[in-house]
């Protein structure tokens, strides 16, 4: 049992670089058995006839789909596209996100001027902007990535408050007690402190702006992995709308675990249960 | 050196912390507060380091009145308080930014030696024990060098061997640069293997019961007939402190929830 074996170098943890490295191999192997094994299935029933796989196409079928889009170059046009809307929206919201929440968390003043107003644009389905911003900033990429920093910005906004709120008073009396002026208990304390959360909000937010992109590619664009779903439901091609759901699932991954590994280092002082797994 | 005058404190919430508490603090001294839980030795602390200010009353350090922090006084609380993301040399360096960065590492390696800590600045707080962590919060308020260090009840979270160890470690750094220490605790054999003086409070509204100086040579032997002498002098004015009937009621502020002054 070498599964076995590796789990238990890393409850004694001797050698935390070796086993880090291998528990990582252990749990990522261990989460590709369910979607691999239930693909092969389906791909021998397809190979087999017992499905008639029109409606949902076999693996193979899928990937020479993403292969063939990959190799016209179409595939790095959609994706590019898709980032780069993303990365605008995501940059936009995140950073008003931080301001707006940094501001609401450390100022009471500010929260009881501004949180119940956001809160209240907050209750609003974020789709439903959609119309105004297309009449307001044009069809093009104005209004969709309108709509990604809208759908980033409250996660972010919400999470970094929260964090401001709830750093330990007791944390800040030592701030106090050395006598740190306002801006370097902002710099030595505060944000050191509230960094764990903040990431964790930033990490929501992304993943808001990739549901958003696909809702603002849908409803109209030429480029995008969005335009890949509409243009695969036109003409009748489910192993093109699988190919970029895909697409989209390794993009969101992509930088999801961007974000994990560029903050990480700044992390290493955590102390949570999952520290070392 | 350190002056406390007529202090007086009233919580907003009506809880009438402290009366007229009125004290003198000579350099070098060490203090030690005593008192049940409730009768302000904390709130009074808090003052003194200027965390807290006071309703009434005022405290000085070497004639200069405290009303915020003062880079003389240093404080070590109940817990340890390490900023969870610096490293332990980081930590007790976390005072010392003005100074230049050789002076710092310096006064940290050489802090870290004198409590048996050598070799764990590189360490994260979350790696340390109680015992160590309370140690780092020590040396992290003494290597600024105040002329006063007030501690708050800084052993009562730790075992009994641990908390004998640290006083040792305690009086050990004081012998370097002789700071005044201000020590709150409700531990009489603690207050006894430290102090000058043990000043014991009464509560609500705390003030002083009795000031009763402890003059053993140091090192003092815990076993010693004049150490359970003394020990036993503390514990009955402390006995007398909470049995007292109330002799005077000033202000008649206190609802019957005060003494939540934690």
């Amino acid at each position: 049992m070498s599964e076995g074996t590796l789990d238990n170098s890393s409850e004694t943890n001797a050698q935390p670089g070796a086993t880090r490295f291998s528990v990582f191999g252990t749990s990522f192997l261990l989460g590709l058995v369910l979607p691999v094994t239930a693909g092969l299935l389906y791909e021998a029933a397809f190979r087999a006839g017992l499905v008639q796989a029109r409606l949902l196409p076999p693996p193979s079928r899928i990937f020479t789909t993403l292969w063939k889009l990959a190799e016209s170059g179409e595939l790095k046009t959609h994706v590019i596209a898709t980032v780069g809307r993303v990365g605008m929206g995501f940059g936009l919201g995140s950073l008003v996100g931080i301001l707006l929440g940094a501001l609401t968390g450390a100022s009471r003043d500010a929260r009881r001027l501004l949180d119940p107003t956001l809160q209240a644009l907050r209750a609003i389905p974020s789709l439903a902007w959609v119309p105004l911003f297309i009449l307001w900033l044009g069809i093009f990429e104005g209004s969709k990535i309108a709509l990604i920093a809208a759908g980033v910005f409250f996660p972010v906004y919400l999470g970094v408050m929260a964090a401001i709120a709830n750093v330990d008073r007791k944390i800040v009396e030592v701030g106090r007690a050395f006598r740190l002026s306002r801006l370097a208990m902002v710099r030595r304390v505060l944000l050191p402190a509230i960094l764990p959360d903040t990431i964790i909000a930033i990490r929501s937010g992304l993943g808001m702006g990739f549901m958003f992109v696909v809702a603002a590619e849908i409803m109209g664009a030429s480029e995008g992995l969005g335009y890949l779903l509409v243009d695969g439901q036109q003409l009748g091609k489910p192993d093109q709308i699988l190919a970029a759901i895909i697409a989209f699932a390794v993009l969101g991954k992509i930088g999801d675990w961007l974000i994990v590994v560029s903050t990480k280092p700044a992390l290493a002082w955590q102390d949570t249960h999952q520290r070392g797994a | 050196m350190l002056t406390i005058e007529t202090l007086c404190k009233t919580y907003p919430n009506g809880t009438h912390a402290l009366e007229k508490i009125s004290l003198n603090v000579d350099a070098g001294e060490i203090v030690a507060m005593v008192g049940g839980s409730g009768c302000g030795k904390t709130t009074l602390l808090r003052m003194i380091s200027g965390l807290e200010a006071p309703t009434q009353g005022h405290v000085a350090i070497d004639g200069e009145p405290i009303f915020a922090p003062h880079p003389a006084v240093g404080i070590v609380f109940q817990e340890a308080r390490l900023l969870p993301w610096l490293t332990v040399a980081q930590n007790i360096a976390f005072g010392l930014d003005h100074l230049p960065r050789a002076e710092q590492e310096a006064r940290v390696d050489q802090a870290l030696l004198r409590v048996g800590l050598a070799g764990y600045g590189k360490r994260w707080p979350r790696e340390l024990s109680g015992g160590q962590a309370q140690r780092v919060a020590i040396v992290r308020a003494l290597v600024a060098q105040p002329k006063a260090l007030l501690l708050d009840e800084p052993f009562s979270a730790l075992d009994a061997l641990t908390r004998e160890d640290l006083q040792d470690h305690l009086l050990a750094l004081w012998e370097q640069h002789r700071p005044t220490l201000v020590l709150v605790t409700h531990d009489v054999e603690e207050a006894v293997a430290l102090a000058d003086r043990a000043i014991v409070l009464q509560p609500k509204p705390g003030r002083i019961f009795a000031d009763i100086p402890i003059d053993l040579p140091r090192p003092r032997d815990r076993l010693s007939p004049e150490f359970a002498e003394a020990k036993r002098l503390v514990l009955k004015a402390l006995d007398g402190s909470i049995n007292q009937p109330m002799t005077h009621q000033p202000g008649k502020v206190h609802s019957p929830s005060a003494g939540g002054s934690f």
